[in-house]
Formats: C-alpha cells, structure tokens, sequence
C-alpha cells in the first residue's frame, strides 16, 4: 500500500475528504462573521449562539410543527435571520456610534443569554434530529465509507459559500454593499437606504450562520453548547483569512478544516490547537491575514 | 430612664444566657450549622449526569434527614466549577475560610476532584466525590480528607472490558478523552485487557471537549480491532457513538464499547442508536422496589429519572448526616471516622463500606442497554445482567499505592 508521510494512503486521503467537510463549515460560519464584520463593523460573538439556535430550530420545528429538513433547510435561516435583524434594529444600532468593543461585548451577552436560558430548558445532553431518509446511508469512495449526509453538507455549504460570494461580489446589490463598507456617508448621499443594507446585511450573516446549523443538526446532538465550542475556531478562521474578506474566509475555512483533519492523524492531542497556531503563525507575517488588506 | 436601663441590662442578660444556652446545646457543631457546599459542572458537558439534579438529590437528603442535626440547621451552598479545576480549588477555599464549610459534595470532573482534595486536605475539611471517575482518587491522590462514593474507573474496567474480551472481542482500540480521567481509565482498561488475553492494538488521544469525531472514528475503523473502547465521557461519548453509527461502524464488524456510560447519554442517543451496549453501572433506578420509590419522589421533582451519581449524592449525603449526628460533631477527622464505621445499605448501596482509602466499595452491575422493542418506557433503558461483589469490584488493597494503605 502507498503510503504518505507513514499513514496509508487510503488513510490519508479519507482524512483529506473529511477535513473537506470541516472545513466547508467553517468556511460557512466565518463567510458570515465576515460579512457581518465587512460591513457592521460589528464582531459578532453571537454567531455561534446562532448557529445554535438554527439547530434548535429545525429541531423544535419538526418535533412540535412537524416541518421536515428541507423545508427548515429554508424557513429556519429566514426565521432567526429575521430575529437577527430585529437584534440590530432594536440593540445593536443604539451603540453602533461607540468603541467596537462595546458591539463585541453586547453579542456576547446575548450570546450567554441564549444559551444559558436553552440550557435550563433542555439540559446538555442533547436531542438526535434525523437525518433525512434520501441522505441516510454512506458511499463507498474506495479508500473510505463516506457517509451520504456529510457528502450533501460539503456541497450545500460550498454551494452556499459561492452564492453569497457572487452575491457580494457580481451583483449590484452586493456594490452597494461594498461600497457603504467603504464609505456609508457618501452612500447614503447617493440615496442609499445605509441603516436599512445593515440591517439586511446583518440578518443575512445570522442567516447563514442558521443555516449552518440546520445543517449540522443531524450530524450532531443538538445541543445549546454546540455553537460555543466552534466559536472560537471560527474567529481564528477570520483571523487567518483576514476581517472582513469573503473570498478569505471561504478558502480559509477550508484549509483549516484539512489542517485540522491531518492533525487528527499525526497527533490528535493538538488537534484543538493547531488552528490557533497557524493563527499566531500568520498574525506574526502577515497581520492584516492572508486575504486582508493592508491597513 | 432607669426602667429602660433595667429592661436593657435584662434583656442583654437573657440574650446573652440563651446564646450560651445555644453554644453549650451545639459546643461540637461548628457555627451552630452543618454547612455542606455542592460544588459540580452547572452548565457544562456534565452538567446533566450531577449539575441541578445533583443538588436535588441533595436537598432531598437534608429534606428527609429533618433539615437540622441535633437541633443545628443544615444548609447547603453551591457553585458551578465549570469543570475547571482552578474555578473549582478557589471556589473551595473561600469556602472554607470565609463560610467554614463542613463538606464538600458532588465533584464531577476527575482533575477539579483533585484539585479540591487537596485543598481539603492543607485546610483540614471533608469532601465526597460522587461524579468522578478517575480510580487515581483513591489510589496515588488519596487524602485522609475524602470519599470515594460512586462508581470509578477500576470498575468500569473490570466489568465491561473483563466481559467484553471473554466474549472474544479481545483486540481493542481505544478512543480516550486527554486528561487525567480518560487517561485513568485507558490504563485500567489496558491492564484488564492484557490480563484477560487480549490486547490493545491502538488508539487516539483526543483533546476535551471534541465535537466531531469523523476522523477518530476513521482510524478506529482503519485499526481492524473487533472492540472500539470509548475511554470518555458525557458529551465526548453520545458524539463519539453518533459519528459511529454515521459511518457505520457496526455494520463492518466492530463493536462498540462504551466505558462510561450514564443513564441521560443512553437517553439521549436513543435506544436505536445505543442498543445491545454493554456497560457497568454503579446503580439503576429500575433495579429494585426501593430505587424506584426513590426515583419516582426524584422524578416528580425534577421531570427526570436519575443517574447512578444523582442517587449517589443523595445516599452519601445522607450517610454523611447519620455520621455528625452520631458523632454529635461536625469535626472533619472524627466524621470521616465515624462513616467508615458503619456500613450502607441503603436504595443506592449494597454491601457498601468506607475503606481506609478513602474508596466506598459496593455491589456494581453489568448491565445492556434495552432494544427499542424491549423497552416500555422513555426511561426503560437498561436490563441488569449481572451483580459484580463489592469485594471483586474495586481495585485490591493488596495492589493499592495509597499512603494512608500499609502494603
């Protein structure tokens, strides 16, 4: 058997796909700290509450409404997208005006918030949601038994990951977007509606990351500290990429998923932290990140 | 004016004889209150298998017992330890210097009851660890300062790795949580396994908490063991079995192991997903007459059955009264001495006692978790099938490294 740096090859290439997999979460998780944070200003502690709350949803949806997956795969986004859009309307904007901190320590309270009243209600254990009937079963690629479910997670979040950037990227409502980043003064004496692209953009970025629990809830218990735990890696994912870059933060999630998947394989105890060392790697190079522009 | 004098010098002179009165009547009770402290994860990965329902249990213990020994209240404090052994040290040592707390209770996470014991031990207190799992307790971090109630990781071990292996599952590959308790256990499994003839082909360290576990379980599959060991625990397992039955890890041939397994785990994961595991279990609530009883008042308070630790809490707490009352002090040293003397039988223990390790050793049992169709309820999880002695169950004496134990 060929075998790559002393692990099968058929070893290495399943860790390969599966990091893929990782990865193509946290692309999609910090696509939407991203956006947030491009235009907001605002480092959104709340995203990983969030993302719970996605989960939650799908899986109180279908227990007491009966909604199945596919169709919480799109109602839940715009439901607590919705929510999120309320939280900037009502709380954020009061202190958009102060000292970034003052947004960072606001999301994380509400974040605490969250979690905290969804611990007293359903403990930590967690529930199973269940995975779709089309999704069950796994494909055999040869070198490893890929389970059907974590194949459709890579595609849709990667799908996803290309909607959002040619949205932001190639359309006219995305220039606008980028350019109140830049200038939200002159935006708005253009007659762009400024407040109004927040709060959508906002709503948008929570979205995402809804939708990203969706997905997740049958891959894992759904559980309300489910969201705290990846938090931290994800910001270390913007970090990499550099605050605010889209395109960073896809091609970042994705490399630190297969970085983190090979860690697994050569030496598992650090596989929690070798995220944060590339992080410090690339503060120390490049501090802006390795998409972000010079300030 | 010398009326009001008079009636304050009386009053003074009342007040002062009756709280003589009251110091005399409690001279050996600390305070004139038994002052336990519960200190767990509150909100965490274990927070489910001790946490509130831990100090139910507690509180239920105090209820029954009277609410006061000898005529002093009892009254408990809690903390959440947020399972880090620093939050929980601290939190313990202002306990004892500012509220004078008699006993700590409950401790869940292996590395925060050692931490505390050793507090305990510099300032002379009392503690019961009913929550952890690591044999180490006992073993090399003994202090004449603590008890072992529950279960531990010797054990866990000795039923289901013994079992396992004279089934023929007898190579294994160990998936283990990276700190002090999963390592405790992979060394007491190693050793169970190894003695019995089997053998442990390999195994993955991985970090607490870890949330996916696509890539272990990869590796387990790629190992050819028959046995995939979980070494871990709470959270780390229910995912680690979830992953598992993604990728289809029973389905090619291997079986799946669970070391540490509590009742809301099962419960959580379904019994479609868990059946047919074997596990040892320190207690269940459906085992006798005398544990449901318990555990239907227990259900009414708090929605849930309990776990082996909940009723733990409850029985030691329990113990631990009986003792101050019997020794009419609340004195750590003569207290400890006092519950090592007499033996438990209660719903939780059977043929239970304190040996000088500071080990409660009692009856365990190996039990399998239910198919769906066996089971008649949302908490008809498990089937006993077996008792392992006391005597049998826990590590030897004869093998211990305990200072307190003359080998």
């Amino acid at each position: 058997m060929t075998m790559i740096f002393g692990v099968p090859m058929a070893v290495f290439m399943g860790q390969l796909t599966l990091g893929l997999v990782n990865g193509a979460f946290y692309a999609l998780l910090s696509l939407g700290l991203a956006v947030i944070f491009g235009l907001l200003k605002i480092v959104n502690f709340a995203h990983g509450a969030q993302y719970m709350l996605g989960a939650f949803a799908a899986l109180l949806g279908f227990r007491y409404l009966g909604i199945n997956y596919w169709l919480a795969l799109i109602l839940v986004p715009l439901v607590v997208g919705g929510c999120g859009m309320l939280m900037e309307r009502f709380l954020l904007r009061r202190i958009a005006h102060l000292d970034h901190l003052y947004g960072l320590l606001l999301t994380f309270g509400l974040a605490l918030i969250f979690e905290g009243t969804l611990i007293n209600l359903f403990g930590v254990s967690g529930a199973r949601y269940e995975t779709p009937a089309i999704l069950q079963g796994g494909l055999n690629l040869g070198f490893m038994f890929l389970p059907t479910y974590r194949a459709w997670v890579l595609v849709a979040a990667l799908a996803m990951c290309l909607f959002t950037w040619f949205m932001i990227e190639r359309t006219r409502l995305g220039a606008y977007l980028r350019a109140g980043t830049e200038n939200s003064q002159l935006m708005q004496a253009f007659g762009v509606n400024v407040p109004l692209l927040i709060t959508l953009t906002y709503g948008f970025g929570v979205g995402l990351a809804a939708f990203a629990g969706v997905l997740a809830a049958p891959l894992y218990p759904v559980s309300p500290t489910m969201g705290s735990s990846l938090l931290i890696v994800v910001f270390a994912v913007v970090v990499i990429g550099g605050m605010g870059s889209i395109l960073g933060a896809i091609l970042t999630g994705l490399g630190m998923g297969i970085i983190e998947g090979l860690t697994k394989v050569y030496y598992p105890e650090a596989s929690n932290t070798v995220i944060f060392l590339v992080m410090i790697l690339v503060l120390m190079l490049r501090p802006a990140g390795l998409f972000g522009k010079e300030a | 004016m010398t009326y009001m004098k008079k009636t304050l010098a009386a009053s003074i002179a009342v007040a002062a004889a009756s709280s003589m009165a009251i110091s005399t009547a409690h001279a050996e009770i600390s305070d004139g209150e038994v002052r336990i402290g519960y200190l767990a994860d509150m909100s965490g990965t274990y927070r489910d298998l001790a946490g509130p329902g831990g100090q139910t249990a507690m509180e239920m213990a105090v209820a029954d017992f009277g609410g006061s020994v000898n005529g002093s209240p009892i009254v408990i404090f809690s903390a959440d330890d947020r399972n880090s052994a620093d939050v929980g040290a601290n939190t313990v040592r202002e306990w004892i210097d500012q509220r004078n707390v008699d006993m700590v209770g409950g401790l869940v996470a292996s590395s925060v009851s050692i931490a505390v014991t050793k507090v305990l031990q510099e300032n002379n207190g009392l503690g019961i660890v009913s929550g952890s799992a690591a044999s180490s307790i006992t073993n090399e971090h003994c202090t004449p300062n603590h008890i072992h109630w529950v279960y531990d990781t010797y054990p866990l071990a000795n039923g289901t790795a013994k079992s396992v292996v004279e089934q023929g599952g007898d190579s294994w590959f160990l998936l283990t949580a990276d700190y002090a308790f999963g390592h405790a256990l992979e060394a007491d499994v190693t050793s169970v396994v190894e003695a019995n003839g089997g053998e442990i082909v390999g195994g993955v360290r991985h970090p607490f908490p870890t949330s996916d576990f696509s890539s272990y379980i990869l590796q387990a599959q790629g190992s050819g063991a028959k046995i995939v060991g979980l070494a871990n625990a709470g959270a780390d397992t229910v995912n680690a079995i979830t992953t598992a039955s993604q990728f289809g890890l029973t389905q090619s041939g291997q079986q799946l192991a669970g070391l540490l397994i509590f009742l809301n785990d099962v419960h959580a994961l379904g019994l479609e997903a868990t059946q047919g595991l074997l596990l040892t279990t320190g207690w269940y609530w459906d085992m006798d007459e005398e544990s449901r009883a318990w555990s239907e008042r227990y259900f009414e308070e708090t929605g849930r059955m309990p776990t082996m630790v909940q009723a733990g809490i409850y029985s030691s707490t329990m113990h631990y009264l009986k003792a101050v009352e019997a020794a009419g002090t609340d004195d750590p040293e003569t207290v400890r001495a006092k519950m090592a003397e007499e033996p438990i039988n209660d719903f939780f223990a059977r043929n239970g006692s304190i040996r000088e390790d500071g080990r409660m050793i009692y009856d365990m049992y190996l039990a399998q978790v239910k198919t769906p169709e066996e089971s008649t309820g949302e908490w008809d999880l498990y089937e006993i099938l077996s008792t392992i002695p006391a005597a049998e169950a826990y590590r030897p004496l004869s093998e211990s490294q305990c200072s307190l134990v003359q080998n």
